[in-house]
């Protein structure tokens, strides 16, 4: 589903490369999951991933299924199905989450030709997707993530997701800053949209949410490359040991 | 200081220009005649004044008139399908047959030459009264030039709490009408009433409201300002405020090229509350102009100015905002922000805002601020699929909406945001 080849990629307004040369394949079906130190360019990955601004692609490339995302603004990736729960979500003052979600399903499904999904049903759809998530209709009727919480912005996310139903989701440290509950409560779901022709990028720093989905495989990026790559076990090596053998490699 | 010759050449020739208001009791003749006098003291508007810089008033002073072409007349749902008491100006005259009936329980309205041709009328205590009130120590000569040759108006003397509001509709006809509205609002003690006013009176007018407002009563003032057109506006708000008064005006004005809102808010006694607010939005030519002044002379008493513009291809705005503590009015609670959002590097914002306080005990406070749209919040919303156009005027309304939060009715307030929402979808 998401093919990565030696994606090199450089900071717009200063000399500074970032990634340098990651590969990453991730097929449908899967769960695929990074690890790495902090500042090694994960969050940087999953930006250029879902089109923001200020990064330059110097070398390689990225496709979903087969297209170029890199020539796509950031609304047709949302449209060709692409979907990125951020690190830190963003505060909007004065739009309203229903608003919002609403503009933003029907935009993507008009995008595709869809119909768009009457008031009713939307209603009906985020209320639904938003219980199972423990999130109230106080917080729906609030500005976008406006006096939210840490971790309820981030069952937000996954409210986003679930409503919005994406293909590929990037999933950049969802866990982290939730309790033990919130983390059962995104781990669900994300399991509950587990399928065969959905894949997921779970970036991480802790072994914990990998215990509620379980990963195909597990990548380590250092230095803007994925040093290693492996199976469930590799996260466990991590927990372990750390981050000193990559590091290693990288000096 | 002599007042320079071309002000006084200019405001002679703005007298000479409109034609005698007609024969009007003679209270009215020397209300008139003390307006034209004030006009002559000060002179006309030139750019060289001090609240003048910003905005050129050459072109709401020129003998020439840049024609504007007339607009479709509004639908007249904008207000909802409320209960009202609609009074239509047609090129700022009085259409009575358009008109309402002019009664309401609690309030009677008439025509502004009747009242002023009437020889024992409580118009006689307010016409040109807080105008003049409000010259000082800032000249509003369009204000006296308003007052001296007016003709055309309402009146309205408000003795009860009034549910029903009184709509002023103005509609254009003449691609070159050249405007004077005056209207005089007296609420009695504890009255209450609401005014809403939609559509561009002229190609270019001048307007000056008066309210006087008793102790403990209430003014709503909603307006909707222009739409895509050549307008030229001025507009004076003149308002009294007696102890416990609650006073409470909003804004809205969608392009037209070149519209000035004075606000004067006097508090003459205790306890008594004034919010003004505006939001703007223009394209292109769009120069949009707010200048308030707030005097509290009273103890206890809050003001709160809250203008929002949002400007792009050029357009520009102003901001001029005084809150002046007179000696005495403690515990003043002065608030004043105004904002611009550019969304582009054509358009500008100028803010002049000012604080005068000469009492100890006092909270005032300003702030003014110009930004750009938020790339993160841009980023966000695009990344989750809304397309770019409907990201920003998500962005722009959510911002004109903490001006449009001022307005207490909510179903006025939404009217406001649907007609911001078209207003923005058609300029895509
Ligand atoms: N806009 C920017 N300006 C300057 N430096 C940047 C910018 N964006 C990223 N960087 C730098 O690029 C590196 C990678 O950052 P990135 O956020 O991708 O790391 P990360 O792997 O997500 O880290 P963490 O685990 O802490 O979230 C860091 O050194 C960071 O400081
Ligand atoms: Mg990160």
């Amino acid at each position: 589903m998401l093919d990565i080849k030696n994606l090199h990629v450089k900071l717009e307004e200063e000399d500074k490369q970032i990634l340098k040369g990651v590969d990453l394949h991730v097929p449908a079906g899967s769960v695929h999951a990074i690890m790495g130190p902090n500042g090694s360019g994960k969050s940087t990955l999953s930006y250029v991933l879902a089109g923001r601004d200020g990064y330059e692609v110097t070398e390689g490339e990225a496709t979903l299924d087969g297209a170029d995302l890199l020539q796509l603004e950031p609304e047709e990736r949302a449209a060709a199905g692409l979907f990125l729960a951020f690190q830190y979500p963003v505060e909007i003052p004065g739009v309203g989450n229903m608003t919002f979600l609403r503009t933003a399903l029907n935009g993507q499904r008009k995008a595709r030709g869809e119909p768009e999904v009457n008031s009713a049903d939307f209603l009906k759809l985020v209320r639904e997707k938003a219980a199972t998530l423990k999130i109230t209709n106080d917080m729906l009727k609030r500005p976008v993530n406006m006096g939210f919480s840490g971790g309820e912005k981030k069952r937000n996310e996954i409210l986003q997701m679930a409503v919005l139903e994406p293909r590929m989701c990037i999933l950049d440290e969802t866990d982290s800053g939730l309790d033990v509950d919130a983390m059962k409560l995104v781990a669900e779901g994300v399991n509950a949209l587990r399928d065969e022709g959905r894949a997921f990028l779970l970036i991480t720093h802790y072994q914990r949410l990998l215990d509620h989905i379980q990963p195909d495989a597990v990548h380590i990026m250092a230095d803007g490359r994925i040093a290693k790559s492996g199976g469930p076990e590799l996260a466990l090596e991590v927990e372990k040991n750390g981050y000193a053998e990559f590091e290693g490699e990288v000096a | 200081m002599a007042v320079a010759q071309p002000k006084i050449d200019l405001a002679e020739s703005l007298l000479s220009r409109h034609a005698a208001p007609g024969p009007g009791a003679r209270w009215a003749q020397e209300a008139r005649a003390a307006a034209a006098a004030r006009l002559r003291a000060m002179g006309a508007p030139v750019r060289r004044d001090e609240y003048w810089k910003y905005t050129d008033p050459a072109r709401l002073t020129a003998a020439e008139l840049a024609p504007a072409a007339p607009l479709e007349p509004e639908k007249e749902a904008l207000y909802g399908d409320r209960a009202q008491l609609k009074l239509v100006f047609v090129d700022g005259v009085l259409d009575a047959d358009a008109s309402d009936a002019l009664a309401l329980d609690g309030l009677t309205v008439e025509p502004l030459a009747r009242a002023l041709a009437t020889d024992i009328h409580w118009a006689r205590d307010l016409y040109g009264v807080l105008e003049a009130r409000g010259q000082d120590p800032v000249p509003r000569p369009l204000a006296a030039l308003n007052t001296a040759v007016a003709g055309q108006g309402v009146a309205i003397r408000v003795s009860a709490r009034v549910a029903t509001p009184v709509t002023i509709v103005n509609r254009q006809r003449a691609a070159d009408s050249d405007v004077v509205l005056h209207h005089l609002i007296l609420l009695e003690d504890g009255a209450e009433m609401t005014l809403l006013e939609a559509g561009p009176a002229g190609a270019r007018y001048n307007t000056c409201l008066e309210v006087d407002l008793g102790r403990g009563a209430q003014f709503h003032h909603v307006r909707t300002q222009g739409r895509d057109n050549e307008r030229h506006a001025i507009t004076h708000s003149f308002a009294r405020l007696a102890a416990e008064a609650s006073f409470k005006a909003f804004t809205l004005t969608v392009n037209g090229v070149l519209t000035r809102n004075e606000s004067v808010i006097e508090f003459t006694g205790d306890d008594a509350k004034a919010h003004v607010a505006g939001a703007a939005a223009g394209d292109g030519r769009f120069h949009h102009d707010d200048t308030v002044f707030v005097t509290h002379d009273g103890v206890n008493c809050e003001s709160r100015q809250v203008f929002k513009k949002v400007l792009r291809n050029g357009a520009l705005g102003v901001f001029q905002g005084k809150i002046l503590v007179r000696p005495g009015a403690q515990q003043t609670d002065g608030y004043q922000i105004s904002q611009a959002l550019l969304l582009d590097e054509d358009s500008q914002f100028l803010a002049k805002p000012e604080l005068e306080i000469y009492a100890d005990d006092v909270a005032c406070s300003h702030g003014s601020t110009v930004g750009a749209i938020d790339e993160d919040a841009m980023f966000y919303l695009t990344s989750r699929g809304v397309s770019k156009p409907d990201a920003q005027d998500m962005l722009v309304l959510a911002f004109l909406d903490e001006a449009i939060q001022e307005i207490e009715d909510d179903a006025l307030a939404d009217g406001m945001r649907e007609r911001l929402a078209g207003w923005l979808a058609r300029r895509r």
